[in-house]
């Protein structure tokens, strides 16, 4: 112990200066505050040093820095994520990767890419649709977030019904880490032996190392696609629409909900053209092989009108499909038009329950006299919900921010998950411990503890009380917290 | 020293028996000491803990089907059985999940939500099915099958598991929805773990729908040339269940096997593009070999490959039987996944395990790691090959069971 973390954080950044190139270490602090935040800008931290990694061995001279001296440190792609993952941290090192941009291999015929951690989503797709091929994990941010950071978060997007998450889409990587050790786990082979170190490595939010490359698959491009938009008079109705969908065996490769409030924010943002009177809208989209696609879409637009939709349309091109997705995309930003500040909430729940959840949350929010607009990946009953408030009205915040954590609970009550595809970060740390028991977060602490004793890698994420790696977990004996209130057996 | 009595004491509350194992508890040729039953997840925790307290080393044993594969444990004091826990816990038919025990067989789970026409696509092989492998046996062995091609491995279907840690610790990770990144997915660490960080006692899975109609494209010739064709079908836009490649031992001709689902005619239109693809025949029926291991006495390995390496294994299974005197099968799917039955003498296996690894550039490009083997052969060879990141998995092993209680020896490094 002894020397301050600012001590230490001076003598990492006398050593990045004499090592790094000119302009790789940022200390001044107007530039530093530029990445104060990532995309989840109600947490913001200035970073004690900005490193701009331009080469695996510049992560690597930066880690091994950290560790000598006990530095926390924090990687950050494009920082669009959602949860504060890439928080900085004040006596710590921010890596930035976005420089790392290669794709150092695209090899179609082996089906797979070797790209580093600051290659854009949608920027290997582009690279390899060319050839028939593109990258499946597709986040609504995928034209600026990067593989890195879905690597690190294990991204989704609106087509993971069918296609997984970004943990289904990586077979290797090359990770430094919290000791600075390079080490290659997995390639372009599947199953690697030994254990499944890819598994725990995606998702776990930057906190056991810093991955600079990632192999990942490359998925053939459909045959066909196609999609339709169905207007329901009410969201129970789309509901049961889905319902039937997947009741009939049927997986789209999307289907995306969005309810009246919803639709509002987007036709006032992109005039998007939703048909009016619509209480929820479903976008569904189904892929694959020409004829099985055929046959399915009618089944599809059937069990819609069964189920009440009053308008169908279908999308009879790129641009048409284009037009039905603009809305969909936008709806998080379209909020903005008719709400000064909003909370976008990231909760599942199995996706039967999802009438019923949607009424509750529309319970809550009149409750508390707080409007929630909900667009969601209604297949995978995957919600967000998007909580509107306006700051300068006083309790405003407080209130929004009460409805948002209201409908974590009900999301935990039915036996989901407080986060689907934006992560845990430093927003809901505070969470876990409704989700999970202390041995729970005990043992994955200790997985932590194996790749990280130190603690230095994105520290105050994910956890919301770091474990020191020398002791013992505690044996804490009670009972899980949604067995004890009577909500879900232990699982 | 195995103190019978206080593990019969640790367990009297929750349930389930203790009893002094026989010749059949042998695991691999292991004898073990004491065999508990536990039927709960409490059950387990507590004669764990008190193993471990012990000094024990336990190792888990469901329907025993792959018992002999990973390398035998250093010993075995106390066999854990987990065939009490078979209870399906809940299946959500309209959520598309399922979660159950880990000692309910396999065939139980598939029966059961086969009652909402749908399917846990593990595809174990059919003798393992029927020899009762269990859903913790499955997860923990990380099984696979033939349509892994399109919808992963058992890896990718878990979503959550519930562990009880050689100290007793009960430990869950994941969830019951398919979609949550709460936390580090231990769940997926576990799978393939072959019992040695815990013994999982529960796990959650997603489900497919079964596809109501099925056709299959078949096709044969030599090695080189089937590789080529299967390959043509897996990088086509006919989104095939399965491609799937057989090469029996001694044979200059390989098969290989696609299969389309799906609804209606469609799928015989994709069946009948895929056989012309193929160069083959449309059947409706998989060929006999189709989603077994390669059978008989030998040694059982699994060959990883590219896409593109899948040729070069096949003509390494062939060099290596004209080199090395050794018989070399080798059946899996397209995808890269194969498993390898070589038979010869230890020096023979040996020779030809190592041509089978020689047959990709680089550990990154294929890995072959064996499954099951004598003794003599596997002192010949090393067993595991090159594992990538053995430093982290050894950290993580000492993390969980730092005693080395559960099944020491039995995987990749000694772990």
């Amino acid at each position: 112990m002894g020397e301050s973390g600012v001590g230490r954080l001076g003598r990492v950044i006398g050593e990045l200066m004499g090592t790094l190139g000119t302009g790789q270490v940022i200390t001044d602090r107007q530039r530093r505050r530029t990445y104060e935040c990532d995309g989840l800008s109600a947490y913001r931290v200035v970073p004690g040093v900005v490193v701009l990694a331009r080469t695996a061995a510049d992560v690597v001279t930066t880690v091994r820095a950290c560790a000598r001296h006990g530095v926390p440190f924090v990687a950050r792609g494009s920082g669009t994520g959602l949860s504060g993952g890439a928080l900085p941290h004040a006596e710590g090192v921010l890596v930035v990767l976005s420089q790392l941009r290669a794709v150092r291999e695209a090899d179609v015929d082996n089906q797979r890419a070797v790209v580093e951690p600051g290659v854009i989503n949608l920027q290997l797709t582009a690279a390899t649709s060319p050839d028939g091929y593109y990258f499946a994990p597709d986040p609504s941010s995928q034209s600026v977030c990067s593989i890195g950071g879905n690597v690190a978060e294990n991204s989704g997007g609106a087509h993971c019904l069918k296609y997984g998450f970004t943990t289904n889409h990586v077979t290797g990587l090359d990770l430094v880490t919290p000791g600075g050790e390079q080490v290659e786990i997995g390639g372009k082979a599947p199953d690697p032996p030994g254990y499944d170190l890819l598994g725990a490595l995606v998702g776990s939010e930057g906190t056991l190392g810093v991955v600079t490359a990632a192999t990942v698959r490359l998925t053939r491009l459909p045959q066909e696609v196609r999609t339709l938009l169905a207007a329901f008079r009410t969201m129970d109705d789309a509901g049961a629409a889905t319902s039937a969908i997947i009741a009939a065996g049927v997986i789209p490769a999307a289907i995306e909900m969005m309810d009246a409030l919803a639709i509002e924010a987007a036709e006032a943002a992109v005039h998007c053209g939703y048909p009016a009177g619509a209480g929820a809208v479903l976008v569904i989209e189904l892929d694959g092989p020409a004829p099985d696609v055929a046959g399915e879409f009618d089944d599809v637009v059937r069990l819609c009108e069964t189920a009440g939709a009053f308008e169908v349309r279908v999308a009879a091109d790129d641009a048409e499909r284009a037009l039905i997705w603009k809305g969909r995309k936008s709806a998080f930003a379209a909020v903005g038009r008719i709400s000064p500040d909003y909370i976008v909430q990231d909760g599942v729940i199995p996706r039967t329950a999802l009438p019923q959840v949607l009424r509750q949350i529309a319970e809550l929010g009149e409750r508390a006299g707080v409007r929630v607009a909900n667009v969601f990946h209604a297949g995978d009953g995957n919600l967000h919900p998007l909580v509107l408030f306006d700051g300068g009205v006083p309790g405003a915040v407080d209130r929004a921010e009460e409805v948002a954590g209201g409908i974590l609970d009900l999301c935990l009550e039915h036996g989901g998950s407080i986060t689907g595809e934006h992560g845990v970060g430093a927003d809901k740390a505070k969470h876990m411990p409704r989700m999970f028991t202390p041995d729970d977060l005990d043992t994955m602490q200790a997985v932590r503890c194996a790749f990280d004793p130190e603690g230095i890698a994105n520290p105050g994420k994910v956890f919301p009380t770091p474990r020191l790696c020398g002791e013992r977990p505690g044996r804490h004996r009670g009972a899980h917290p949604l067995a004890e209130s009577g909500v879900a057996e232990v699982f | 020293m195995t103190d019978a009595d206080r593990l019969a004491d640790a367990l009297r509350p929750h349930g389930g028996e203790v009893r002094t194992a026989g010749p059949a508890d042998a695991v691999d040729g292991v004898p073990a000491t004491v065999v508990a039953r536990p039927v709960t997840t409490d059950g387990v925790a507590a004669v764990l803990r008190e193993a471990t307290a012990q000094g024990l080393v336990t190792v888990a044993r469901g329907g025993a089907t792959a018992l002999d594969w990973g390398a035998p444990p250093e010993r075995v004091d106390l066999l854990l059985d987990t065939t009490g826990l078979d209870r399906l816990v809940e299946h959500g038919a309209g959520d598309l999940v399922v979660v159950a025990e880990a000692g309910l067989p396999v065939a139980e789970l598939l029966g059961h939500v086969a009652g909402a026409a749908q399917e846990l696509v593990v595809d174990l092989p059919p003798d393992r099915l029927a020899g009762g492998s269990t859903v913790g046996g499955a997860l923990s062995t990380g099984a696979s099958g033939p349509r892994r091609l399109q919808r992963g491995a058992l890896r990718d279907l878990v979503l959550g598991a519930t562990v009880v840690l050689a100290d007793g610790t009960v430990a869950t990770a994941g969830g019951t929805v398919v979609k949550n990144v709460a936390g580090y997915d231990l769940a997926k660490l576990l799978t393939g773990a072959y019992g040695t960080l815990g013994v999982v006692v529960r796990a959650a899975f997603r489900l497919h729908p079964v596809r109501p109609d099925r056709a299959f494209g078949v096709a044969a010739g030599p090695a080189a040339d089937v590789a080529a064709r299967a390959r043509s079908v897996v990088a086509s836009q006919l989104a095939p269940a399965a491609v799937e490649i057989d090469r029996p031992a001694g044979s200059d001709v390989a098969e290989v096997a696609v299969l389309l689902e799906g609804a209606g005619a469609a799928v015989g239109r994709r069946a009948a593009e895929a056989a012309g693809l193929l160069d083959g025949r449309v059947q409706d029926e998989p060929p006999a070999w189709w989603g077994a291991l390669p059978g008989g006495p030998g040694t059982l390995a699994k060959a990883t490959a590219t896409l593109t390496g899948v040729a070069d294994l096949l003509a390494a299974a062939r060099a290596a039987e004209q080199r090395h005197g050794a018989g070399v099968a080798l059946r899996g799917t397209a995808a890269g996944v194969l498993h390898a039955l070589v038979t010869g003498t230890p020096g023979a296996t040996a020779g030809a395990v190592g041509r089978l690894r020689g047959a990709a550039p680089s550990p990154r490009e294929g890995t072959v790691t064996v499954l099951r083997a004598s003794r003599e052969v596997r002192a010949a060879l090393d067993v595991w090959g090159p594992v990538g990141g053995l430093d982290l998995m050894r950290a993580v092993k000492r993390q969980l069971d730092p005693g080395r209680n559960l099944a020491p020896g039995r995987f990749v490094g000694g772990i």
